[in-house]
């Protein structure tokens, strides 16, 4: 079990180059979430991999045979497209059965599949109706079942959730998540929502401007983010300008603070560096119990959302959010000034 | 009072359509109706009566032959030209948009070329002087230049040529509107590429189709210049003989007769296509 290999791929539309010089390595029967903003590539990486785009340059690789020149419709991969791509002119049965019967599967086979499938995505007994019959959820259930119908290698799904409303989609993340963990499927979704990669997904992949900037599990992406861009990508972070002094201290607005570690690349250098600290490790004290010397911050809006407390902080110019829970919640109000707390072993330097 | 205005503009509106259609086209065809059940007058015009000697005259096997054979020859050339322009379109409406608007355009440019231009046009470059064959000789196809005119084939080519461009012009919005990424899915399901458009692209267009057979169809009946130009005295289509009766005969009662009789017979054709259209699409 090697899984998908990708080496050096870039695909290049004239003089931009949509995917540049990508490496990964993707286990098998893993979920993975390719996410970064619009036109960032995630979309043309995925049409590579399932050979709807030729690449310019490198290989994929899956279990280690090259696909290189193998077309697309043998490639054997399941994929649910953005617009779902149902055939409006078949049944719902006919769209499930069509790359069975395209591989000369009897009608009695080709009719229990689908029946199974249709089980498989809780839609049992609709197989004789039309798409224009179908609600929005239910279509996005139908398009899962045909792209799995001949247990795919591969299963590919380009932003396959975005046609839906929130609460739905949010309930669809479960059901997908689930499904695939039962199939034990390789799977690649693409996403431009870090909440649905982080509900999902095995491995993150985060792009942008077509190269990766960071690959990993989700939470070792949001404890960890490799620069700036996937600090603010993935999840709400307060970045906050600092200057390294020395390996593993770091001086912001003028108070030192000591980090639990240091990524390696920056233990040499010294000078400005940016600090990324999320809304949840951000500690908000009233000036009483806080150390005397420590940051002062003045409480510019607070946002009570019942579950969770939003605090809008000023700290020298630069705006800070702390999030707690309504039991923590500092006695302080709007105006106030405010010792902010910053935990050495929560907070991550960048370069930048 | 503006309420008086509203309804006066609510009750113009539609007028204005209605108004038109009568005018232009419910009046001329009443004339038109009328003066098939007029008497002819030989050596002279015609004078107004009831009988029906028109439309008797009609049922011959003569005029039979003909009628048959005129919607035979624009169902080929409607078929042919859906064949042809179905594919071209979809490549077409696949290219890159930079490229597509010059090709367009020239297809507009020969829209604008008469009947009478194309009809000329065709039967010099089949011609034995100075058409295709010349050329044919001289690659080596051919021993020497023949004339491909006229015949049944230079007819059906000239109706085809007629009817190409606004085969283009009416699936060109429906296929440029198809979602792209329902042949992606096809060919991800395993469909080749031939046999996503059979499977696929083909059936999601199949009002279109029909559309299109039926308006190139209705379109070629028409055509009374290329019969003459293109093909023999037994390939004359029935438009050919009713501008025969009603210009070189004098036989307006007749000509009009025949041309009622061809509208009916063609209308019911279409419904017919349409009621079958409809049948198999809720019967599948």
């Amino acid at each position: 079990m090697a899984g998908l290999r990708l080496e050096g791929l870039t695909k290049r539309f004239g003089e931009i180059a949509a995917v540049d010089h990508v490496d990964l390595d993707l286990p098998p029967q893993k979920l993975v979430c390719l996410l970064g903003p619009s036109g960032c590539g995630k979309t043309t990486l995925l049409r590579l991999i399932a050979g709807l785009e030729t690449a310019t340059e490198g290989r994929i690789l899956l279990d280690g045979a090259d696909l290189t020149g193998v077309s697309a419709h043998d490639r054997d991969f399941g994929m649910v497209f953005q617009s779902l791509a149902l055939f409006p002119h078949l049944t719902v049965g006919e769209n499930i059965a069509y790359a069975l019967k395209i591989r000369g599967v009897d009608k009695a086979t080709r009719d229990r599949r689908v029946a199974e499938l249709l089980d498989l995505v809780q839609l049992p007994g609709v197989g004789e109706r039309r798409i224009s019959q179908l609600s929005g959820g239910q279509r996005q259930r139908v398009a899962i079942a045909r792209a799995l119908a001949i247990d795919p290698k591969l299963f590919l799904l380009d932003e396959p959730l975005s046609a839906l409303d929130a609460k739905l989609r949010e309930k669809m993340q479960v059901e997908l998540r689930l499904l695939q963990q039962r199939l034990a499927v390789t799977t690649i979704v693409v996403t431009h929502d870090q909440r649905e990669a982080m509900t999902m997904a095995d491995i993150v992949v985060v792009m942008n401007e077509g190269r990766v900037l960071q690959a990993g599990p989700p939470l070792e992406i949001y404890r960890n983010p490799a620069d700036t861009f996937v600090a603010d990508f993935i999840g709400i972070s307060n970045l906050i300008p600092c200057e390294i002094v020395e390996a593993g201290t770091v001086e912001v607005a003028g108070h030192r603070l000591a980090l639990a570690d240091m990524p390696s690349g920056l233990a040499e250098e010294r000078g400005a560096a940016t600090l990324s600290v999320r809304p949840e490790d951000l500690h908000v004290l009233p000036v009483a119990q806080g150390q005397a010397d420590g940051l002062r911050g003045t409480v510019a809006f607070i946002r009570d959302l019942g579950a969770s407390v939003e605090i809008s902080l000023d700290c020298a110019g630069q705006e800070l959010v702390a999030v707690t829970t309504p039991k923590e919640r500092p006695a302080v109000s709007v105006g106030d000034t405010a010792g902010i707390e910053i935990p050495g072993d929560r907070a991550v330097v960048l370069r930048g | 009072m503006t309420g008086a205005r509203m309804t006066l503009r609510d009750g113009l509106l539609p007028a204005f359509p209605a108004l038109a259609l009568v005018i232009f086209f419910l009046i001329p065809f009443g004339i038109m109706l009328t003066v098939s059940f007029f008497h002819r007058v030989p050596e002279a015009f015609y004078e107004p009566a009831f009988e029906f000697a028109n439309y008797a005259r009609f049922f011959s096997p003569f005029f039979g032959k003909i009628l048959v054979f005129s919607m035979f020859v624009s169902a080929c050339a409607a078929v042919l030209a859906v064949v042809i322009g179905f594919p071209f379109t979809y490549f077409l409406s696949q290219m890159p948009r930079r490229q597509q608007i010059p090709l367009i355009v020239f297809l507009l440019a020969v829209l604008s070329l008469s009947e009478v231009i194309i009809g000329f046009a065709w039967s010099t470059l089949l011609s034995r002087t100075a058409g295709v064959s010349n050329l044919l000789v001289w690659v080596g196809l051919m021993e020497r230049p023949e004339a491909f005119t006229p015949s049944f084939t230079a007819l059906l080519l000239g109706l085809c040529y007629l009817g190409f461009p606004y085969t283009v012009l009416v699936m060109y919005p429906s296929l440029s509107r198809l979602d792209p990424e329902l042949p992606e899915a096809a060919r991800m399901l395993g469909a080749s590429p031939m046999r996503s458009f059979f499977t696929v692209i083909v059936p999601c267009l199949r009002n279109t189709i029909v559309g299109t057979l039926i308006l190139v169809f209705v379109f070629t009946l028409g055509a009374y210049l290329l019969p003459q130009v293109l093909g023999r005295p037994q390939h004359w289509t029935l438009s050919v003989h009713i501008t025969d009766q009603a210009i070189f005969q004098s036989n307006l009662p007749f000509a009009a007769a025949m041309a009622i009789f061809f509208l009916l017979v063609s209308l019911a054709l279409v419904g017919l296509t349409l009621l079958v259209g409809k049948d198999t699409e809720t019967a599948a």
